[in-house]
């Protein structure tokens, strides 16, 4: 997937209903190469930075895109000082594929948000019979107090089998203080006009899921 | 303007932008690359990619002697291929401001090594700028031109990748400094760097160096932050954001300017603090300069900080003894996810037919370095842009294919062949040389994003317009007052410079690679060039449904042709992930059953 490079125009920041956070939130969205996890983040950013909040957003490009594990680190809050997300750290942690989630499990704070694709894309040293699959996958989720959902089922129930991501964003939301309207406002500013209608619907079926 | 979320490299851009910049050249490489595609953008500036960054450089160095503010860009590793024109435009000087951008790589995410490009600045005695931010990048771009003009220097602006590509609030602006062009004269002593005017030149530098110093110790690029008079941590870039996370009670020394260093600023900090630390990555770069300085630096409480790698705050607070939060213990039982030849690739079928004859390959840089991994392994050497066709002499004359009875082939990329390849070929054919070689000619500069370089002729000009690279080149759009790429004829570039036999094969093609590699390498007595051709799947998106697999015989051979979209059923047999299947024809060749197929259409 080519660098993903935000225009200036789409990421001009207009001021909304001002959100005040008394410590520094970490957001960790992780993934496989190629599943939107880029989009995501720049959702979340742009909502963060509208509700006033100072937010950096790190992600790493290059080789590790192509198909390998990526990840996407997003910090908001009054100030905001170091842009990585250590072990232990993360207030919330997004998977959009079950596997990756468990590689990213020690980044959860004590008491964090799990919200997981339980969707497993399989890594080519498995398939070319390398390595193995790991045992018990929901089970060891389920243990981490996982939101488990099936993201890629939902979107296409939304009628959008690409917007796997904002369901994502969509179950996201409901840990996060931002108004629905804003999480819409933005998702209608960053998704190709055409495709508005079934993300926000996505979007709407990913808050459903996770506060199911 | 109003605040803005932009990367490090989307940042600089606007500085240099504001700064009246009229030209930007440079050579893709992670994590600079974005910063001339968002400089294009602007109608008031004129952008390309250069074949490698020593060219860059020298047309840098001629645009800003001729009169216009330039910034030239590139990855740490390209600082050393430009590192000819670097070391002697140093001692000339400038005309108008010249900034170069050196973008390094710790921890190696996308890069062969993770040296510090900031010691090439030390080595040339040119200013060094360091933000934190992208604010900074965005103000020390600005500022970086005015000390070039100020000084009559060339300025580095250094960044690493977490100040590259992380995004920060930006308040640019949003107005462009009226920076007229300056005039030319001639002036041999300045420029003409022969020995009799190089002496002159360094004595200029000299002088020059004395100034900068001044100026570092009053600079305020350069700040003291004073809180627990117990701790003091001198740190720059990324880093300062680290040990404010880490060590929020200690006092810093925060260096935006990172050559010269100002000895008076720093003995006087670590006069005003108990103990004074240095949080640096990479390399002892601070340490060695400031140690020799007669500071007495102290060792962090707990342990060492990483002598390699990007350090996190985390990596500070347990050299500090800070206590860390719990957290859940790693999973050690998942497969790996490495980076892999997407779907449909056309450098696939060339490594399995590289790892089928058993090759000693020496191999080049590009998403094509992928053929070291599992399941092609069939990768011996990676150096550095272009060496694999040298190396592959070298190889020749020390004998190796005789002794281990693997034929030698070098393996490069298109991209990487206009970058320093053809000198490399220049010197085997010149010599005599015999031997295999591949060129990779995906139509595209994949590994950094699908950028234009001089083999599919597309100008950054022309890549910012999203021209397509498979266009002919009869039929480009004309892009106002720029002329429109050249695409180069690499059959006959190679025929020019005397390369024996020259062949193009189809790189999706199994039955054609495998006898054209055949041919290449049973004859020893002369020099092959195969160009392997067929579009990068970043460029050519064009799919078709996934063949069907019928009665599968488990051998497994299409399997370890690699492709993400090939796995095993539990019964062992092969089957296809639709979604992920482009129907690129790869797998149903591998099959030596005739088991997969395309239905008829």
């Amino acid at each position: 997937m080519p660098h993903a490079t935000a225009s200036a125009e789409a990421s001009t920041i207009e001021l909304g209903e001002r959100v005040t956070l008394e410590k520094t939130m970490t957001v960790l969205l992780v993934g496989v190469g190629g599943q939107g996890t880029i989009l995501a983040g720049n959702i979340l950013a742009m909502c963060a930075s509208e509700a006033g909040l100072d937010v950096k957003v790190s992600e790493i490009h290059g080789m590790s895109q192509r198909g390998g594990s990526v990840s996407t680190i997003i910090r908001m809050g009054q100030h905001v000082d170091s842009m990585i997300c250590d072990p232990g750290t993360a207030d919330v942690l997004v998977a959009f594929e079950a596997i990756e989630a468990l590689r990213n499990q020690q980044f959860l704070r004590e008491g964090g948000r799990l919200f997981v694709n339980d969707e497993v894309v399989t890594p080519v040293p498995v398939n070319i019979g390398n390595a193995t699959m790991p045992e018990g996958v929901d089970g060891r989720l389920d243990a981490l107090g996982a939101v488990r959902m099936n993201a890629g089922a939902i979107a296409r129930e939304a009628g959008s089998p690409r917007s796997t991501n904002v369901v994502l964003v969509g179950a996201l939301s409901t840990a996060l203080p931002f108004a629905v309207d804003e999480w819409e406002d933005a998702i209608r500013r960053r998704v190709p006009p055409k495709t508005v209608d079934a993300n926000l619907k996505a979007f709407a079926l990913g808050r459903e899921a996770a506060l199911a | 303007m109003a605040r803005q979320l932009l990367s490090g490299n989307e940042a600089i851009a606007q500085g240099a932008w504001e700064a009246g910049v009229r030209v930007g050249t440079g050579y893709p490489g992670t994590p600079s690359t974005e910063t001339l595609e968002n400089l294009v953008r602007h109608k008031d500036v004129y952008c390309e990619w250069s074949p490698n960054e020593k060219v860059a450089l020298e047309v840098g160095i001629g645009s800003a002697m001729g009169g216009a503010r330039t910034l030239v860009t590139m990855k740490h590793v390209g600082v050393n291929v430009a590192a000819d024109p670097f070391m002697s435009v140093a001692n000339t000087g400038v005309n108008a401001g010249l900034v170069l951008l050196a973008a390094d790589d710790p921890s190696c995410y996308s890069s062969q090594n993770e040296q510090d490009s900031r010691t090439y600045a030390a080595f040339a005695r040119i200013p060094c700028l360091d933000p934190s931010d992208s604010q900074e990048a965005y103000e020390f771009a600005r500022q970086a031109f005015a000390l070039s003009e100020r000084f009559d220097t060339p300025v580095m602006l250094h960044e690493t990748m977490r100040i590259a590509h992380t995004r920060t609030m930006v308040e640019p602006a949003g107005t462009r400094e009226d920076a007229p062009l300056r005039d030319y004269a001639s002036q041999p002593q300045k420029y003409v760097m022969m020995p009799a005017f190089a002496v002159g030149r360094i004595r200029a530098t000299n002088a020059r160096e004395d100034a900068l110093l001044d100026y570092a110790e009053k600079s305020e690029l350069n700040r003291v932050e004073m809180r627990d008079p117990k701790v003091g941590v001198i740190v720059a870039g990324a880093l300062y954001n680290h040990v404010r996370e880490a060590l929020p009670n200690a006092s810093t020394l925060k260096l935006g300017l990172t050559w010269p260093l100002p000895p008076k600023l720093i003995r006087d900090f670590a006069a005003s603090v108990e103990r004074v630390y240095v949080v640096e990555e990479t390399c002892r770069y601070f340490r060695t300069a400031i140690a020799a300085m007669g500071v007495e630096l102290s060792e962090p409480p707990a342990k060492p900080l990483p002598r390699s790698g990007e350090i996190f705050p985390s990596d500070i607070q347990a050299s500090f003894g800070e206590a860390l939060p719990g957290h859940a213990a790693p999973a050690k039982d998942l497969p790996p996810r490495p980076p892999a030849f997407c779907a449909g690739c056309p450098h696939r079928l060339v490594y399995c037919e590289l790892r089928r004859i058993h090759a000693i390959v020496t191999g080049d840089i590009g998403c094509y370095t992928l053929g070291a991994v599992a399941p092609y392994k069939s990768v011996d050497s990676v150096i550095d842009m272009g060496a694999s066709l040298s190396m592959a002499h070298g190889m020749e004359l020390a004998g190796a294919p005789e002794r281990t009875g693997r034929p030698v082939v070098g393996v490069i990329g298109d991209s990487t062949f206009a970058h320093s390849g053809i000198t490399s070929l220049l010197g085997t054919v010149y010599n005599g040389g015999k031997g295999t070689l591949c060129i990779l000619d995906n139509r595209t500069t994949a590994m950094t994003g699908t950028q234009g370089n001089p083999v599919n002729g597309l100008t950054l000009t022309e890549q910012a317009a999203r021209v397509s690279p498979l266009i002919d080149a009869a039929e480009k759009p004309s892009m106002l007052d720029r002329p429109a790429g050249k695409p180069l004829d690499l059959v006959a570039l190679c025929k020019a410079i005397g390369v024996d036999e020259v062949e193009v094969v189809d790189a999706q093609d199994l039955k054609a690679i495998r006898r054209a590699l055949k041919a290449a390498t049973s004859h020893t007595d002369m020099l092959s060039v195969i160009i392997f051709k067929s579009p990068c799947r970043l460029v050519d998106r064009s799919t078709r449904p996934a063949p069907k697999i019928t009665d599968c015989r488990k051998c497994g051979s299409c399997i370890q042709i690699g492709c993400p979209a090939l796995g095993k059923a539990e019964d062992g047999t092969a089957q296809i992930d639709p979604t992920q299947c482009i129907g690129c024809n790869q797998c149903v060749q591998s099959c030596p059953f005739g088991c997969i197929a395309f239905e008829e259409e």
